[in-house]
């Protein structure tokens, strides 16, 4: 992928009524990346995703989008970017072809492409049997994806798209994460979402925001090994000793759980698993499950906003 | 960049019911106003035998038709007007042209643009009824021109302050009905102050300024009172909308 940065934001804050709404957050973006937004409601979200696109002037702070500057360039910057807000910006009285010819006529498609500019994006958002329809007499999730058409419509350089999976069905839901990824390959994109597992599946890089501070920032890798953890669950039919389950290499602790279950705390990189099977066929103890134990990244995600509010 | 913002507002109204209802309306009073003109100019001029009381056909159902529309628009624009932002910013659209390659001027402009087009679009009715008069006498055109001129600034200062007020609020009818009493108490202001005739409260009356128009008169001053008052309200609004983007 090439190393071209598509958005940086240096020490972005946004204060409001003495309140720091958004405080200090800085990262950046390479083309190609799908960036994931996460934070409980009222994080400071939406307030950085408005900030980046010019909807909202930074208190300090600055935003570049590829090198061009938002606040002294607006209009250059804002070519760049396509951007779905949280309540998609429709005029219902529009037919979605309508709607779809102005958004691409403002955001300079040349006059000859527009047509197919327009073909294009309702092709991608799978709204091409819906053209001469009132968006008014859509439904929903159909409405969210004429948000998503106008914001990919003149191919910019970044896409932001705000919980653009709300209010979607789970087949919508599937479609919409295979074209932010699709997105993914040539533009940038920046997603937020309360959607945990959508983070996982679609991201590169997550942000964790909370209280308008970035508490985490890194490659969406780093998240999946935080919640691996070194630790296996082991069910045995006839449990032997504990003492006897320590001898096997790699295991360093053990805890019973409620269910039956055995934790095996191991050590980092050598799971014993193998280990255990055999042992276990050898000594007749019965095993019935074995299975690395995950934390969910819902818990990483307390954990890390918790561990702020603490 | 403008005009496509003033094609999307001719588009919005004509989606609607809205424009054409307004539109066919308008030109129904105007008509109706017309007729009567010429039906009384017959009976009239029936009974003036001198040639001194005689007025000309192009005045006389002029004046009828023209003082009828500046009243009429008073009630028409701020219908027109009061959905122009108040509305985006309710439906939460003003996101959608923030977010494109626009400037603030831009789209204060362009909205202002595609409402005095609309309005453009009743002028030109207008016009054409009365220079139809022209198919079977001799007529005034200098006098339909000066009178349409007026009329134009007229209602375009009406739709600046519309505008203006729109951007102020999130409820279109609150945006119409303030529009409607700020452009009536602006017309009437004259009346007030008739006492005394060099007050300058009395200059910034906006009839006063229509009435060198509708006898005819081409007057630079007014003019330029028309073209400031206009500027100022678009201005206003450029700021109120920096504002929203200012202070969220």
């Amino acid at each position: 992928m090439t190393d071209i940065i598509t958005v940086e934001a240096t020490d972005l804050t946004r204060i409001y009524g003495g309140r720091e709404a958004v405080s200090h957050v800085s990262f950046s973006l390479k083309k190609g990346e799908v960036l994931g937004f996460l934070g409980p409601n009222g994080a400071g979200k939406s307030t950085t995703m408005k900030m980046l696109t010019g909807n909202l002037a930074p208190s300090t702070g600055t935003v570049k989008i590829c090198g061009i500057d938002m606040l002294e360039n607006p209009k250059e910057a804002k070519a760049l970017i396509g951007f779905l807000p949280e309540q998609p910006p429709l005029y219902r009285e529009l037919t979605v072809n309508e709607f779809l010819t102005i958004a691409a006529r403002l955001h300079r498609v040349s006059r000859g492409h527009i047509k197919a500019a327009v073909e294009r994006a309702k092709e991608r958002c799978g709204l091409t049997e819906m053209g001469k329809r009132l968006i008014e007499n859509l439904s929903k999730g159909y409405q969210q994806r004429v948000g998503i058409a106008q914001a990919i419509i003149h191919n910019p350089m970044v896409v932001i798209l705000d919980e653009p999976t709300v209010g979607l069905d789970p087949i919508q839901i599937r479609d919409i994460r295979a074209l932010i990824k699709e997105l993914g390959g040539e533009h940038s994109v920046i997603l937020s979402t309360h959607i945990l597992p959508e983070v996982e599946m679609v991201c590169d890089h997550v942000q964790i925001i909370h209280k308008g501070q970035l508490v985490f920032n890194g490659s969406i890798d780093v998240l999946k090994q935080q919640r691996k953890g070194n630790r296996l669950l082991l069910g045995l039919g006839q449990a032997p000793a504990q003492e006897q389950l320590l001898q096997i290499p790699g295991v360093e602790r053990i805890e019973s759980l409620d269910n039956g279950l055995l934790r095996i705390h191991h050590t980092a990189g050598q799971s014993p698993a193998q280990r255990l099977v055999e042992a276990s066929v050898a000594g007749q103890w019965g095993m019935y499950q074995i299975s690395p134990d995950q934390t969910t990244l819902e818990e990483v995600f307390v954990q890390l906003t918790f561990q702020e509010a603490a | 960049m403008i005009i496509n913002i003033a094609r999307k507002e001719l588009k919005s109204l004509f989606a609607s019911p809205m424009g054409w209802v307004v539109l066919a309306l308008l030109q129904f009073v105007f008509g109706t106003f017309f007729l009567i003109g010429m039906d009384q100019y017959f009976q009239t001029m029936s009974g003036m035998i001198r040639p001194e009381e005689r007025l000309g056909v192009t005045q006389f159902v002029g004046q009828n038709v023209f003082s009828i529309a500046s009243f009429v628009m008073l009630f028409a624009v701020p219908l027109l007007s009061m959905r122009l932002i108040s509305d985006e910013r309710r439906q939460q659209t003003l996101t959608f042209l923030f977010s494109a390659p626009l400037s603030l001027t831009d789209i204060v402009v362009g909205k202002f643009l595609g409402l005095v087009g609309f309005l453009s679009i009743v002028l030109l009715f207008m016009g054409a009824m009365l220079m139809s008069l022209g198919l079977w006498s001799e007529i005034d055109y200098g006098y339909i021109l000066a009178n349409i001129l007026g009329l134009w600034l007229l209602v375009a200062s009406f739709s600046a302050l519309g505008i203006y007020v729109s951007s102020l609020t999130h409820q279109p009818v609150v945006a119409g009905i303030i529009t409607f009493v700020l452009l009536f108490a602006l017309l009437i202001l004259d009346r007030f102050f008739a006492g005394d005739p060099s007050s300058t409260i009395n200059y910034l009356s906006l009839m006063r300024h229509f009435e060198a128009f509708s006898r005819g008169l081409l007057d630079t001053r007014d003019l330029v009172y028309f073209f400031l008052f206009i500027v100022t309200f678009l201005t206003l609004t450029v700021r109120r909308l920096d504002a929203d983007r200012l202070r969220g």
